[in-house]
This record gives structure tokens, sequence and C-alpha cells, in this order.
């Protein structure tokens, strides 16, 4: 059996981070992740990120990703790619398959579960044809892979990942026809549905598509505008004349592996769903495993990185490679920036959500 | 257009609801150079503008949801906070640039640029083409990492009214 101290399973923002932060305490670390590439979603970020100097504010999320690799690299951290996390077992014992061949079980003293999110469907008539898709496999197509899904657009869902992509999509010379919101009110920073309204993009909030139309592919939407109770009103119909349906309509965290290794479930609306039990350390129910970003309730790539840092920490802290003074002094230094970015008038509410996942515990 | 609040339902703040925030501040007509205007009027946790302004200018303060708020009579024009702004938040004005033109300076982050000279189509916060205007410089610099500064002139008239221009078609 392979032996190591720390698995991180994931990647991405939270995952690098919670391996650099484990192994720069001097913990052996291993990353698994059943992708080509590290790095997660940041790769696909092509925007600057907010935040402060702290939170590398400023800076575009694929340099970040970059950044990481390189640091990742320098730590000795060892990565296995195409490796996918099939199942946790007696809390210590990572079963994994590589190249989709290749089965083998990781003995670890501590499991980081960076596992990330996955995107909420809407399901409409005509919601199977070709050219409907996630938000983010629209993002893949345009900053990955650098093909346009479409040349026209219609977005669901306004949201920081709806409105973000939306700009992307501009960026990568498609239309975007409308952003269309069943809420009453758009969702995402209004910096971001700024940009993209100035570039002619018009939002409609209170509707939503109520049809794809086409027959191999999509050839129109049909919109509606919603009443109180978010029910269509009919008479409001209208056509737009699109290739394409991204949908943006929120993310699941990705917890099957937690909860099939044991880990206590706590329900948080504002985070997504049902997401593991965790204290302020990031740790679980269960005292070997820890948890860090999305799975942990979605937020977004600043905050994943932080919660990643927080529990490479205690993970390495747990198995003696700390001395407490040291481990003091970086546990506030991050849960300083991790407050910073859960304030405001839309921070605030994911600030409480995760104070009352915390306070779960104790009742 | 303009009687409400309209950032949370189409997309872009009205004038009204810009002109009810203190820290929206548009220079008039006497100021000789153009500075920064900035449109933050949400508290999101985000302070590059104030980190990146070299006269200290703008000010955010400790906790970063605090909007910016910004000092035009310190402010030089330099634009390197319409670079930083993560929300491409800030552009420079000046109301008169002659007697007939205002100025501006905007982030832009599509292809193709549009080049010195080129007559463009400068648009309002609802993507509405308001005017024409003449580009008078590109600047795309290492610092400002990918995003290009677009300096023009236009109307005085729709002085407050214009904020970017209309993106270019490929060809």
């Amino acid at each position: 059996m392979v032996e190591r101290d720390i698995v991180v399973i994931g990647s991405g923002p939270a995952g690098l981070c919670a391996a650099i932060e484990a192994a720069e305490a001097g913990a052996k670390v291993l990353i698994v992740d059943e992708n080509a590439k590290p790095g997660g979603q940041l790769f696909k970020q092509i925007h600057k990120f907010f935040g402060s100097r702290e939170h590398r504010a400023g800076v575009r999320g694929i340099d970040i990703g970059t950044l990481l690799l390189k640091q990742a690299e320098e730590l000795n951290i060892e990565v296995w790619l195409n490796t996918e996390a099939c199942g946790i077992f007696d809390q210590d014992k990572v079963w994994v398959v590589r190249d989709k061949h290749t089965s083998v079980t990781i003995h670890a003293k501590r499991i980081i579960l960076a596992t990330g999110a996955n995107e909420n469907a809407v399901n409409f008539p005509g919601w199977t044809l070709p050219g409907v898709m996630g938000a983010g496999a629209a993002q893949t197509m345009i900053n990955i892979h650098r093909v346009l899904p479409g040349q026209k657009i219609l977005m669901i869902g306004s949201g920081n990942v709806g409105v973000i992509v939306s700009y992307q999509l501009l960026q990568a010379g498609a239309q975007v026809k409308a952003v269309v919101e069943a809420a009453p009110q758009l969702g995402g920073y209004g910096v971001h549905t700024a940009k993209v309204r100035r570039a002619g993009v018009p939002f409609y909030t209170g509707h939503t598509v109520l049809e794809a139309k086409g027959t191999d592919h999509i050839e129109s939407a049909v919109v509606v505008k919603l009443d109180a109770a978010w029910k269509p009103i009919a008479g409001t119909e209208f056509e737009l004349d699109v290739d394409t349906i991204c949908i943006a309509a929120g993310l699941t965290p990705a917890v099957e592996l937690a909860f099939g290794a044991g880990c206590r479930s706590v329900n948080s609306p504002v985070l997504g769903g049902l997401v593991p039990w965790h204290d302020e350390t990031m740790r679980t129910s269960l005292s070997s495993i820890y948890i860090a970003g999305d799975v942990s309730g979605v937020e977004e790539a600043s905050t994943a990185m932080e919660e990643g840092r927080m529990a490479g920490l205690s993970a390495a802290q747990s198995l003696g490679y700390l001395q407490e003074k040291r481990y003091r002094t970086r546990f506030e230094a991050i849960n300083h920036n991790l407050l910073a970015l859960r304030s405001g008038m839309f921070g605030q509410k994911r600030r409480d959500a995760k104070k009352a996942i915390v306070a779960a515990s104790k009742g | 257009m303009d009687t409400e609040k309209r950032l949370k339902t189409t997309g872009a703040a009205s004038l009204t609801e810009l002109h009810a925030t203190k820290e929206y501040i548009l220079p008039d007509e006497r100021m000789q150079h153009p500075v920064a205007v900035i449109e933050c009027i949400e508290a999101i946790p985000c302070n590059p503008c104030e980190t990146a302004c070299p006269v200290h200018a703008i000010t955010v303060g400790s906790e970063i949801t605090n909007l910016p708020v910004i000092d035009i009579e310190k402010c030089t024009g330099c634009g390197l906070c319409v670079a930083a702004c993560p929300g491409l938040a800030i552009y420079l004005k000046q109301k008169n640039y002659t007697k007939d033109l205002s100025y501006i300076a905007f982030p832009f982050e599509y292809v193709p640029l549009p080049e010195v000279g080129q007559s463009v189509n400068m648009v309002d916060r609802f993507g509405l083409v308001v005017c024409e205007g003449t580009v008078i410089k590109v600047v795309k610099i290492k610092r400002f990492d990918r995003t290009a500064i677009i300096h023009a002139s236009y109307p005085v008239e729709q002085y407050e009214h214009v904020v970017n221009m209309q993106r270019l078609a490929r060809n």
C-alpha cells in the first residue's frame, strides 16, 4: 500500500493551497485529480480577481493558477493526474483508479477533500437539444479549448458565474442576446452586470426560459415573464433568436466522497445544500478528514484558496508538523483573510451560513 | 430612464442612483486634466484601486468592503486604478478637453482594439450608442495586464452619459 502523510483530493484553488500550506509545514503531500491538467477552475478564470493584496486581488485567475503550480513544484508536491478517487475506507484509505486502469489504495494519515461543486441544471422542453449547456461548460470551451459554443447566446442566471461567463463569451466574439433571471433582482456583483449591460446585453429579471425550439439543434428560445409566485404569465412569451443556451443556476457541493466516508452532514441552503459538517479548522466529523473550497459550501475561488490553506495548516498541525505558536499565527492570518472576504452586502450572508455550520457541532 | 434604481434590475446604475451615493464624483469644468471617476456602489470585498494609486487619492480603508472614495484634488489622472480595478468600474474624465469636447479614458478588454484617430461609437451605461467619439490614445502596457485603456474625445453634451465604446466587429 502507498503511504502518505496527507492526500489532497482535487487540485483546484482549494486543493492546491491546502497542499502548499501543508507541504510548507513539512508534511509529505500527494494530490490526486481526475483531470489531465491540474488547476481546477482557475485556468478558466481569465478575469482579474477581487479581494485585497493578501488574496492576490487584481491578478487574473489563470495567472494565480500558474503561480500555485510553480509553488507546488518547488515544494516537491506529488501530483497524480488522470486519477479518480472512488472511495474512502476506514477513514484513512483512499481508493483511486489511475488512468482508468490501475487500482491503488493509498493509506493517508490525513485526507483533504477539495472536490469542488457541480453545476445545477434547469430543465425545460428542448433542454436536451445540442446547444444547451452549463455556463461552466461554455467557459471551458472558450477559455480552455478556444472554441465558441455558438454565435448567439442566451444566459440563464445572473449570479456572478452567469455574468462573468456572459462577459467572457462577448470577449470571445459571441453575441449574448440576453441574460434571464427568475428572481426579481439580479444576483451578481453590480460591477459585473454593468460591464455586460454597457456592452448592450439586456437583462430580464422575473423571467425564465419556457422552451428551446429546434430539431437537431437550438434555433430559438421562448422566454416568459414570471409572477410573484414564479409561475409563467400567459401571453408574455417572446422568442429570442439564439443557437446556445447557457445555464448558470448555481452549484451543488460535490459531497459524494465525504458522505461515502461517513462525514456528518449539515444543510446550508445559502451555500448550496447538504455539506459535510466542519469546524473553523476545516475538519469534518471524522478526525482524519478535512475539507476546503466549494465542497464545504459554494463560495468563490478566493475563499476556496483561504479555506484550502486553513485545511492544509490544520491537517499538518494535527500531525505534529507545526509549533503551537506558528500554528496560531497562521490560523489568525488565514481567518482574518476569510472574514474580510465574507463581509459586505454579499459576504455577510455567507459568513453567517458558515458560522451556522460550525455551530451545528456543538448542538 | 433615470428615475429609479436600476442596477439590480437592468444591470446598470441610473444617474439618479449614482447621484444618491457620495462616492460617485463627476469632475466639473474647473478640472484642468482628466481624473478618475469610480462607479463602485456595492459593498464588495475589494481594494486594488487603493493599492494601485501612487498618490493615495483613493481610500477604501481597513474594511475592504468599504466603498472607495476619491480625492479628485489629489488625483493626477495617471490611470493606474483604471487598469487595476477588477470590476472595470473606473474611468478618467475631463469635462472640457476643448470647448466642445469631453475626454474619457476607459478600460477595454475586447479585440480588435481601435486605432488612434478612429471614429468610434460611444455608449452609455445601458449600451446605447449616444454619440461618436475619436480615439486619442490606446495604452496597452505590461503593468495593465492585458486590459487596454482607450483615450477618446466626444461631444461635451454627452459628458456624463458616455462610459465606454461599442465593441468593434471582428473581420
